[in-house]
């Protein structure tokens, strides 16, 4: 049965940060996307690198030869490894968009009120009633 | 596809030999202890003198992190690859480096044109290697840096390093100044015979003064990248054509990150031409493509990724599974991590062949 | 193999350069009297790339025929050797003049621009199963694009010649002119082996030996396509085939590999790249079934073509009067049954625009005739 972690408080990532956490042995990276969040497994799905240690940016895009652009800052991840480039919030690769993914988990905020009612596991740190909470099920 | 993710364990139980690990110097200064005084002095006063336009750099900006994994660079400061102990926990740990074979590609005079400056810088970095690297971890073994336009002087590091068992094999650049199997090289090829050391031709990214394609020069990173594998394939076939292996039978070449899939198409193209051209050089008993079968070695890094993972083994199995080396170029942006680079499935005799057992045998490791 | 059927589009089809002198009437004053008077008619053109006698420049028996002088001097050993007796439909001639490799530009343009006439007026005009590239001089684009304007309007020239190794890679844009009015008359752009050895040949500096230089030609083709790629070349001229001609093709799973690979984390450098450089090369490039470097062994040539896994890249090439098979066995064996009839015409007739228009244009003219 999917177990309910506490990741991370909301306000521990400003808006185009990150944080690496770990959850019941897996290393995961939550994002913040122009104030929503998203969750992705620290493991390139492409070489095993540690995907969620590389580079937030957007995506460079071109009519043609020298024609640069770069769009949707700061909804990309560029693996430390190979370069290869992952939508945040979908974990789809840039390149394989249809058969190259990253493992995305859900990310929900929530109250510290409601979290006090039921079960949750909080490994690193201690949930606040009065705070609101990135929680990922597992 | 929603690829699922392997689940790894910390350390692979399989012990492997890594092909291709850069050690690199923090800073100059780390080559002081090494350096005769006088050209300390140099180093800082006039620094390198190569054949490109930029004195510290290639001049194709690379792509990541200055062409490192982004998350290797040392919080203490220096570049990847300077610290030992990053590389202990990040990589010979993890990933159950039995053997790793340092390449130490920086400052180590390769492609230096003041020739005194550029022989002690070999000798510097070959000492540097024994003192900051393998006396630390045995598990690592040197590369005899060596500097090819200066043949006697590169006999003579050969030939003292040949006594010490801290030494696996020689490093030389293809992109030399000409054609590898150029007869200038040969009494390296003899000293390296003579030593019982493999020659590990290794792509150190400076020119060596001729454009990187027989077309001139490319715009751009992708092109000059490219050009590891196809000035790899020129300085084969040079080898081969020029009777290298005719006069040095016992000398091995381990091509490392110079790509292999093109070994077996190059074998049959160099047979059919030799078949017509033959009358230009007699000087070869046998057909091109024995010579490469039988004297060279491939490293794996950066793997090849056909779209239908079967298709490697096509390639492994023309090149023959002894010629395979597992390589990671640790801390390189394109590294290959040996839990995942070889993603179609191999015999169990075949992984242990790769991985590590035909490295062994071909750098005497015990 | 023997052909199994006639009627094969010849994509590589080499005419033996003439002495310079027969080239003499097809040029200017000025240039008529450089040449006579400094003693430039005297020696050959010959290209370093194609040493005259070299074994590999024309077959043996080819030879001998002629007594043994270059094969392909003449429009009737042409007829006896390549084109009847392998009942070709067409066969795309080269003119690889060493004008080319002349510094001076505008003496190799002027060359360029005689031996496109000799062309016409010596072959094209007398055997209507020929086709011809247009020879330029890549140094000056200008000049080169002038070349191919004068030569648009006839529809028997279907594509613009280069060598693999000139002055600078041809995807720069320097040469994009030369691409821009290719595409514009729907010629192709045809890159042939060979070098004006502008730089070494290799990466690393100048070979030994002819056969070196020979065999690297497949290097060359490879830093020519990612080239192209890397520039954009593909993007901009969206029109535009490129026919890689004695080229060979089994190299190609390592450049099809390897350019995907390294597109995946370098693609920021060059963001026109907008796909897999695999599937737009396999789109754009053409390569030439001759030299064939592959044991003839099905098996293998199997697993090359699944490796390449495009039936639309080969065009048919004997690459006369070169050395490349022996006897009538124009077609290697092994090579898959059902590509066959791809490679010897469909892959032709899809890789130069202007076949498709002009063949229609004599088949027009032949039914008025017949009429």
């Amino acid at each position: 049965m999917a177990k309910k972690y506490v990741a991370a408080a909301a306000g521990d990532i400003a808006e185009g940060g990150s944080k690496l956490v770990s959850i019941a042995g897996r290393d995961i990276g939550i994002f913040n996307v122009s104030g929503s969040f998203f969750a992705l497994a620290n493991r390139c799905p492409h070489a095993g690198g540690s995907l969620c240690e590389g580079f937030i940016t957007g995506i460079a895009v071109s009519g043609g030869p020298n024609d640069y652009r770069l769009e949707r800052t700061g909804e990309f991840l560029r693996c430390p490894w190979h370069g290869w480039e992952f939508d945040i919030r979908t974990g789809q690769s840039w390149c394989d968009p249809n058969s190259m993914r990253a493992r995305q988990f859900a990310v929900k905020v929530e109250a510290g009120a409601d979290l006090a009612k039921g079960p949750y596991i909080a490994e690193t740190f201690e949930v606040k009633v009065e705070g609101e909470y990135l929680v990922i099920e597992l | 596809m929603n690829a699922p993710l392997r689940e790894v364990k910390a350390e692979q139980r399989l012990m492997i030999v890594d092909c291709d690990i850069h050690p690199i110097q923090r800073s100059n200064r780390d080559l002081y202890p090494f350096l005769p005084k006088h050209w300390q002095q140099h180093m800082e006063t006039f620094g390198p003198h190569v054949r490109q336009g930029l004195s510290e750099r290639i001049s194709w900006p690379r792509m990541m992190a200055s062409g490192q994994r982004a998350d290797a660079y040392p919080k203490e400061g220096g570049p990847p690859g300077s610290s030992y102990e990053l590389m202990k926990r990040q990589h010979l740990d993890p990933n159950g480096v039995e053997h790793g074979m340092l390449i130490a590609l920086s400052k180590g005079g390769m492609e230096e044109r003041n020739q005194d400056y550029a022989a002690a810088l070999m000798s510097a970095v070959n000492d540097w290697q024994v003192e900051c690297w393998v006396k630390v971890d045995p598990r690592l073994r040197a590369g005899v840096v060596i500097v090819a336009d200066d043949p006697e002087s590169s006999v003579k590091e050969i030939e003292k390093r040949a006594a010490q068992k801290e030494f696996s094999q020689i490093i030389i650049s293809p992109r030399s100044a000409e054609p590898l199997g150029r007869r200038r090289f040969w009494p390296i090829y003899e000293a390296a015979q003579a030593a019982g050391f493999p020659l590990g031709i290794h792509p150190a990214a400076i020119p060596g003064g001729a454009p990187s394609t027989g077309a001139g020069w490319p715009t751009y990173y992708m092109q000059e990248h490219y050009t590891f594998g196809s000035a790899s394939e020129s300085v084969a076939i040079s080898l081969v054509m020029e009777g290298v292996f005719e006069r040095f039978p016992r000398l091995k070449i381990a091509m490392i990150e110079s790509g292999f899939s093109w070994a077996p198409t190059l074998g049959w193209r160099m047979d059919s031409i030799f078949e017509r051209m033959y009358k230009e050089t007699p000087h070869l008993k046998r057909r091109p493509s024995e010579y490469m079968r039988e004297n060279f070695w491939f490293a794996t890094q950066p793997i090849e990724e056909p779209e239908n993972p079967q298709h490697l083994i096509d390639i492994f199995e023309w090149i023959g599974w002894e010629k395979i080396m597992f390589s990671s170029d640790y801390p390189h942006w394109d590294f290959d991590d040996p839990r995942y680079a070889i993603s179609v499935k191999l015999s169990e005799v075949n992984r242990a062949k790769i991985f590590r057992d035909n490295a062994k045998a071909l750098y005497g490791l015990s | 193999m023997k052909l199994p059927f006639k009627g094969a589009i010849d994509c590589d089809v080499h005419l033996a350069m003439p002495p310079v002198k027969t080239l003499l009437p097809f040029m200017s004053d000025y240039w008529q009297d450089q040449i006579v008077t400094r003693y430039i008619d005297r020696s050959s053109f010959a290209l370093m790339s194609y040493p005259s006698n070299s074994p590999l420049s024309g077959r043996a028996d080819w030879r001998a025929e002629n007594g043994g002088a270059m094969p392909g001097a003449s429009l009737a050993q042409l007829r006896s050797q390549l084109l009847d007796p392998f009942e070709h439909k067409i066969a795309i001639c080269h003119a690889l003049h060493g004008a080319i490799a002349l510094y001076n530009e505008d003496m190799g343009a002027e060359f360029c621009t005689a031996v496109n006439r000799w062309v016409a007026a010596e072959w094209l005009d007398h055997e209507p199963r020929l086709r011809a590239s247009i020879l330029v001089h890549a140094q000056n684009p200008a000049l080169a694009v002038a070349e191919i304007e004068r030569c648009a309007g006839d529809s028997r020239f279907v594509a613009v010649l280069l060598p693999v190794m000139g002055d600078s890679p041809l995807g720069r844009r320097i040469y994009w002119p030369i691409f821009e009015a290719a595409q514009k008359h729907g010629l192709s752009v045809c890159v042939h082996a060979g070098s004006t050895f502008r730089n070494p040949p290799t990466g690393t500096g100048w070979t030994s030996y002819q056969t070196e230089d020979y065999i690297g030609q497949s290097v060359a083709f490879q830093n020519l396509i990612i080239s192209l790629l890397a520039e954009g070349v593909f993007q901009k001229f969206p029109d535009l085939t490129f026919v890689c001609l004695e080229s060979g093709f089994t190299w190609m799973p390592t450049l099809l590999w390897r350019s995907a690979k390294a597109w995946r984390g370098v693609r920021a450098e060059v963001p026109w790249i907008d796909r897999n450089p695999a599937s737009i090369v396999r789109e754009r490039i053409k390569l030439s079934l001759r030299p064939f470097d592959a044991p003839e062994d099905p098996d293998i040539i199997k697993r090359i073509f699944e490796q390449i896994n495009c039936e639309d890249m080969l065009v048919f090439s004997t690459d006369y009067p070169h050395w490349q098979f022996e006897g009538d066995n124009t077609l290697p064996d092994g090579l898959p049954q059902e590509l066959i009839q791809k490679i010897l015409i469909d892959n032709p007739m899809a890789s130069f625009p202007r076949l498709q228009s002009s063949t229609r244009a004599h088949a027009r003219v032949t039914q008025e005739v017949a009429s």
